[in-house]
């Protein structure tokens, strides 16, 4: 079965007023993969997250969401999407596990519709795939990150996407927390949902992961995980400290 | 006291408003407080306060506007410097706070130059800075219930798409949601709820109708939707108690419903510990 590529990416770059972060980046995710974009800080990571989200707008290069041109893309529904824990809301914010697990239907359920007829099973259903259903009624900022992560994992998934898009999702996580997140990713791979995440975490590689982008200002190497596994610790090394900046300058 | 409501129009008048605005003020003010724009409520009062202030310079000055209701000036204003903050705060995208005091000294500074030309009108101006039980028209008292029906029907139709973007904003542009869209039509709300809620509570004094009855009630509620209720149930009893607190000892209803409010929130706030330490 040929798989149809989800995301694709073609001659990207971007930058910020004077710096340069992505440099001719092209990249596709097909169905049913289960990518890691691995990436040190400052790799580019975070903002080309932002541009297949359509939150960055590329200073040059085209991008295809389901085979559809990003710009006219309406069915944003399909993509789920997991903000970084440490930042994605304040603390103090007083709202219920349930509210929060709800609002993953906002763009589905489209303007003036306030709630879908099962509203409280797809509530429920989403946070029982997470294992968070006894934290329905409890307040969002009483839990603790690793919890808080799955419940919005649940909020991702409640809309019923076809990919899952995942910023940093094991910063501010336990360990054990970290194992349930990954054998999480796992079973929904395995149910056919299209994986992609952003992190700096090296574990991931141990993980169910199939496909693995390096990227530090462009990507380095995108291939099969067992790949990047018989690189030489020398030739990651390298891209690791490589620049867009210093490639310019040579 | 009820006696007197059903004899004097004013009376109701204010009473009416009053209650309304209770409900108006709290209901948008948990999506104010939540979305961190306390502080820009309260530099809304102030340009609405040039609003009023030149409508009273205008009036006195041009005799086919004597009969102008001031309020019209003051929410066009309202509306027009909340769109101004909105602008302000995409050219200041890392000083966004900036946009707070421009925008308040615009609207104090235009107020200063409109009163000092009209030289005086000062009881009239009191009543604005510090609401009034007796200088509420039958006129004010629709525009009021004009605007409630607006905002309510805004949040109602609104209500998920504010309670996402006030979340999580990032996630909520991520989804596909025209946030900025919604926060353009939130500000010109917020407006009209400042400019329908300065007759009762006064200028100087309607962010805190907004904000104390949301602090009260985000010290004590475990749910966004309770929350609302909370806050609509504290602004409420704030209201009434600060009206019929006026009405009696003859004070401005600003600093009574103020007062009462602050008093609220210490209760909440002594509750909140009390809870706090049984639990442990």
């Amino acid at each position: 079965m040929i798989k149809q590529p989800l995301i694709e990416l073609q001659n990207i770059s971007f930058q910020y007023d004077y710096t340069k972060v992505l440099s001719h980046l092209s990249l596709s995710i097909n169905e049913g993969d289960f990518v890691a974009l691995l990436g040190p800080n400052g790799s580019g990571k975070s903002t080309l997250l932002k541009i297949i989200l359509g939150l960055l707008k590329p200073t040059t290069g085209t991008i295809h969401l389901f085979g559809e041109e990003a710009t006219k893309f309406k069915k944003r529904e399909w993509i789920g999407y997991v903000s970084q824990k440490a930042n994605a809301f304040n603390g103090g914010f007083p709202a219920t596990v349930k509210e929060v697990v709800a609002s993953g239907l906002t763009k589905k359920l489209g303007l003036f519709k306030r709630k879908a007829h099962n509203q409280q099973t797809l509530i429920e259903e989403a946070l029982q795939a997470v294992d968070m259903l006894p934290y329905l009624h409890r307040n969002i900022g009483e839990l603790s990150g690793g919890q808080q992560q799955r419940v919005f994992i649940a909020r991702a998934l409640i809309a019923k996407p076809k990919m899952l898009i995942l910023d940093e999702p094991t910063v501010g996580v336990d360990q054990e927390n970290v194992a349930i997140f990954y054998d999480l990713m796992e079973k929904l791979n395995n149910e056919g949902m299209t994986v992609v995440l952003v992190t700096h975490d090296m574990t991931v590689v141990e993980s169910a992961v199939t496909n693995i982008a390096c990227l530090n200002g462009k990507i380095h190497y995108y291939g099969p995980k067992e790949g990047y596994e018989a690189l030489t610790k020398e030739q990651i090394s390298v891209w690791y400290s490589y620049s867009v900046e210093q490639e310019d300058m040579s | 006291m009820i006696a007197a409501i059903l004899q004097y129009d004013f009376l109701q008048n204010a009473f009416l408003s009053g209650m309304i605005i209770g409900v108006l003020a709290p209901l948008l003010g948990v999506f104010i407080v939540v979305r961190r724009l306390s502080l820009i409520a309260d530099a809304l009062s102030h340009v609405t306060l040039a609003g009023i202030a030149g409508s009273l310079y205008l009036s006195q000055t041009f005799v086919g506007l004597a009969t102008l209701n001031p309020l019209y000036l003051g929410i066009a204003s309202a509306v027009a410097g909340s769109l101004f903050i909105e602008k302000l705060r995409g050219v200041y995208k890392h000083f966004e706070e900036l946009a707070i005091p421009i925008i308040m000294s615009a609207g104090l500074g235009l107020s200063a130059i409109f009163i000092s030309l009209a030289q005086g009108f000062s009881t009239d101006l009191f009543s604005y800075l510090f609401g009034s039980v007796s200088a509420v028209s039958r006129q004010d008292l629709w525009i009021v219930v004009i605007i409630a029906v607006v905002v309510i029907a805004f949040i109602y139709l609104f209500y998920k798409e504010l309670f996402v973007s006030s979340f999580d904003a990032e996630y909520a542009r991520a989804s596909g949601l025209r946030t900025k869209a919604i926060h353009m039509l939130f500000m010109v709300i917020t407006a009209l709820v400042i400019a329908a809620s300065m007759r009762i509570v006064g200028i100087l004094l309607v962010s805190s109708l907004i904000t104390l009855p949301v602090a009260a009630a985000i010290r004590l509620a475990k749910s966004f939707k309770q929350t609302i209720v909370y806050a609509i149930v504290f602004g409420e009893t704030a209201v009434l108690v600060g009206l019929i607190t006026a009405f009696y000892l003859n004070l401005a209803p600003g600093g009574t419903i103020v007062v009462t409010s602050i008093m609220i929130l210490l209760i909440a706030m002594l509750v909140k510990k009390i809870a706090t330490k049984r639990s442990v």
